[in-house]
């Protein structure tokens, strides 16, 4: 079965989607970030869909479940660097992803992530004890 | 409107959906699509595939390239033998849906393609023919 | 067999000298746009294809496939002038020189046969009257091309996209903002974006004349993809009479960040990128010395 490997990095998780989506792989991705974001207490979720062409309305509506599970387990949601053809034709097609955060690239969502965790301060302490892992079931 | 090439596929599982969005780019990209106007071709194609899938367990894609007034353009007809739209205009309002999707995926459809035309027989299926042009206008 | 297609046949080489003598002797001729032997040529194979159409026997219905070959023929000739520069009368003129070379040929041979004359050569002007009718409208869609392409160009080049400071671009639009040019600022301005990795866009609508419910749509609409992408978008240079506008309609732009004027809308962005442009010395920029 095809997986989207899922990596922790600290007190985030991060998912980089290199392949072209359909429907049960995105629906796969949903339940393991959720399983994942229960599991490890993450405070934040980075989605870098850079390498993706195509966002409809199936793909759009699991990006804002994600967010919207995630938050109810306390952990912010960034989808980083889609592309500008994808932004116009969701748009269009009348999708804005209420209550996704976005940001330009990774860099830039990292930075987001932190703000809106307030975790820059208390970074250090919470990081030391767990080592990153990657996440393959 | 004149074909000038035309070719066949069947919709039966899932899977076939990325090759079929990938057939969709190639056409674009032969007939000189932009980038932006691409995208939302398949796009739309992508939620009519589902559509097809989810409602009537697959069908027969046709995939063309016409020429109407010395342009080029894309056209691809969706026909299915599932169970057919009772209410048209209903179906065709954002936010309606049937299954439990955002509803967005006829009239977001619409949106993103040049011509759209849909007709459905209740009990023997639904033809929904998508054209876009070159420069999407 | 019609009487026409015997004759056209028959007559081709005749017919084909006096044509293109009439062409030639008319005024308007272009010959700075085409050679003798193009004309020539063009004219021999549209010659051809009618004579064969009109072998068929149908020598009304221009529209019936007999005559696609004609039809296309001209179409062809026509748009390829059109872009060319052509005046629609050197146009039609073209087709309709054709009616005076063949009926000279028909008065000729038919002489003797009045009544046959008469009938054929009404038959042979109503025809080519309906392709000149024919031609003219492939005329005028070859000139509304070219109008087309020019109005792409004009979008093309009339939405630049400027650099104001590390991290703001600044977008002046100017003239009515409709759905093919909001396309374009959309594809301009989000491509921008990610080449300069900025995170706020300004799109300052001073030089647009009006906002209605449409424009207000294609702002709303440029405003969300900037946001999709991860950027902000703050609409700047509402003058009075369009905030009263978008009142009246009952525009809702409350989840945007407008500001009247271009440099409130960059104030606005130096604080959400947490910058601070303060005077050094007071004095340093107090007037200047005119020598």
């Amino acid at each position: 079965m095809d997986r989207i490997p899922i990596l922790k990095m600290g007190p985030f998780l991060l998912v980089t989607i290199q392949v072209d989506l359909y429907d049960r792989l995105a629906l796969n991705l949903e339940n393991d970030l959720i399983a994942m974001v229960s599991k490890t207490g993450a405070r934040g979720v980075l989605i870098d869909i850079s390498a993706v062409n195509i966002v409809d309305s199936f793909m759009g509506r699991i990006l804002g479940n994600i967010a919207s599970m995630s938050r109810i387990m306390d952990a912010e949601t960034v989808v980083v660097g889609m592309q500008p053809a994808v932004a116009i034709t969701l748009v269009e097609l009348g999708l804005t992803l209420q209550g996704v955060h976005t940001a330009l690239n990774v860099e830039k969502g990292m930075d987001l992530l932190y703000d809106r965790t307030d975790l820059l301060t208390t970074q250090e302490d919470e990081d030391n004890g767990e080592a990153p892992d990657d996440y393959n079931e | 409107m004149i074909t000038m090439s035309k070719d066949t596929m069947q919709i039966v599982r899932e899977q076939d959906v990325v090759p079929f969005r990938n057939r969709v780019r190639e056409l674009a990209v032969k007939i000189g699509m932009s980038l932006v106007n691409q995208t939302k071709l398949i796009t739309a194609a992508s939620e009519l595939v589902r559509n097809m899938l989810k409602y009537a367990n697959g069908g027969k894609i046709t995939l063309e390239i016409v020429n109407k007034n010395g342009q080029n353009g894309i056209r691809l007809i969706f026909a299915d033998e599932g169970p057919g739209i009772e209410n048209i205009p209903q179906a065709m309002q954002d936010g309606f849906s049937t299954g439990k999707s955002l509803g967005l995926g006829l009239p977001g459809t619409k949106r993103l393609v040049n011509e759209f035309d849909i007709k459905s027989v209740v009990g023997s299926g639904t033809t929904v023919t998508v054209t876009h042009w070159k420069n999407g206008r | 067999m019609n009487q026409s297609a015997q004759l056209l046949k028959k007559k081709k080489k005749t017919i084909l000298e006096n044509w293109i003598k009439n062409q030639l002797t008319e005024e308007s001729l272009r010959e700075d746009l085409i050679s003798n032997d193009e004309l020539r040529r063009q004219s021999e194979e549209l010659l051809d294809k009618l004579t064969s159409a009109l072998e068929k026997g149908n020598t009304e219905d221009i529209y019936n496939s007999d005559f696609e070959q004609v039809t296309d023929i001209l179409s062809d000739i026509s748009v390829t002038r059109a872009r060319q520069g052509f005046s629609p009368r050197e146009v039609t003129l073209y087709v309709l020189s054709l009616k005076q070379a063949v009926t000279d040929v028909m008065e000729k041979e038919l002489r003797d046969k009045p009544e046959v004359l008469y009938k054929e050569i009404l038959q042979f002007n109503k025809l080519i009257d309906s392709l000149s009718i024919h031609t003219f409208e492939t005329y005028l869609r070859g000139r509304e091309e070219v109008i087309l392409r020019q109005t792409d160009e004009i979008n093309e080049i009339s939405t630049p996209v400027i650099r104001v400071w590390d991290g703001i671009l600044a977008l002046p639009i100017i003239g009515t903002l409709d759905s093919s040019r909001t396309q374009i600022v959309m594809e301009n301005l989000l491509q921008e974006i990610v080449n300069t990795g900025s995170n706020i866009a300004i799109l300052d609508i001073s030089g647009v004349p009006a906002v209605d419910s449409l424009v207000a749509q294609h702002l709303i609409k440029t405003v969300s993809a900037t946001r999709l992408m991860g950027a902000e978008c703050i609409i700047s240079g509402i003058r009075a009479e369009i905030a009263q506008t978008i009142v009246h309609l009952g525009i809702d732009l409350s989840n945007i960040k407008t500001k009247a004027s271009l440099s409130s809308a960059l104030q606005l962005a130096f604080s959400m990128l947490a910058l601070e442009v303060k005077k050094k010395n007071a004095n340093s920029f107090s007037g200047k010395v005119i020598r």
